[in-house]
């Protein structure tokens, strides 16, 4: 089967979703050269490539779902670790800036004493 | 302890490992024996750093928690997305410290990582003595709000789930 065999809403579907995806990841590229302190830059990685990258793997399932007729879970599979994996890299990592105080006197206020 | 304990601490996430190489490998008699193997070797392995045991009262209102949790990821990484864009010069990023009333080790990793996927916010470092986290916030206004937020949103439910 031939991908322009596909039918006109399902290909536009799909890429819709990677179209979405590759924007959000740009935005969360964007987010890193743009915010000023660590601590900041955190957020992006979490929050917008998460979404980005959920976008892509929806827009590969629904094709390769289609294209060999049974469902991938392949890409389900590695959705599920992304979200379970995204804050717990963050949170190691915050922790570990905590540690050796980076971004003290940043933009962040309230940032602990010890 | 019997011999089931012995060899399956963990029945669950023996189940889960199974099932995920199943998913990953086509189905085969032969996976199957591996996959299984594979279960009850890694779930023994891991044995000693798991905490105690966490048990979950109501696995229906966990999936509606994580279907919540799903809508307001993508909530918040559209306000993420538009604060990155268009407000990146004129936040106000800073830390506060959330007081924790949960108890059990994985309702708080729970609510931590809930807590680091969801708005403008991310956990940096859990207090075991004083029970608080210390959360990150991109952009912070009204830090007693936010905690409420959390604390009917989050936390409240997820002490009802694991009857904690």
């Amino acid at each position: 089967m031939t991908p322009s065999s596909m039918p006109f809403l399902l290909e536009l579907l799909i890429s819709l979703l990677l179209v979405t995806g590759a924007l959000f990841a740009l935005i969360g590229s964007i987010g890193l050269a743009r915010l000023q302190d660590f601590f900041m830059r955190l957020h992006g990685p979490t929050k917008a490539s998460t979404l980005g990258l959920g976008c892509l793997l929806i827009g590969s399932l629904l094709y390769f779902s289609f294209q060999k007729g049974t469902v991938s879970v392949h890409e389900a599979i590695v959705t599920v670790f992304l979200f379970a994996t995204a804050p717990v890299s963050a949170h190691m990592m915050a922790k570990a800036a905590l540690f050796r105080g980076v971004g003290k006197g940043g933009p962040s206020r309230n940032y602990p004493e010890n | 302890m019997t011999w089931i304990q012995r060899w399956l601490p963990h029945p669950l996430f023996a189940g889960f490992l199974l099932l995920l190489w199943l998913l990953m490998n086509a189905f085969s008699f032969a996976h199957l024996l591996l996959g299984s193997a594979l279960a009850v070797v890694i779930s023994r392995v891991t044995q000693p750093f798991w905490p105690e045991r966490s048990r979950i009262k109501y696995p229906g209102k966990l999936m509606l928690y994580l279907g919540r949790l799903l809508v307001d990821i993508l909530k918040s990484n559209l306000i993420v997305a538009r604060r990155i864009l268009f407000h990146s010069r004129q936040l106000q990023p800073g830390f506060f410290t959330y007081p924790l009333t949960l108890t059990d080790d994985f309702a708080v990793t729970m609510l931590a990582s809930t807590i680091s996927l969801t708005p403008g916010t991310v956990s940096a470092h859990y207090d075991r003595e004083g029970r608080t986290l210390l959360i990150h916030c991109l952009h912070l206004e009204d830090e007693a709000a936010l905690i409420r937020d959390i604390h009917s949103r989050y936390e409240l439910p997820l002490k009802e789930i694991f009857d904690d």
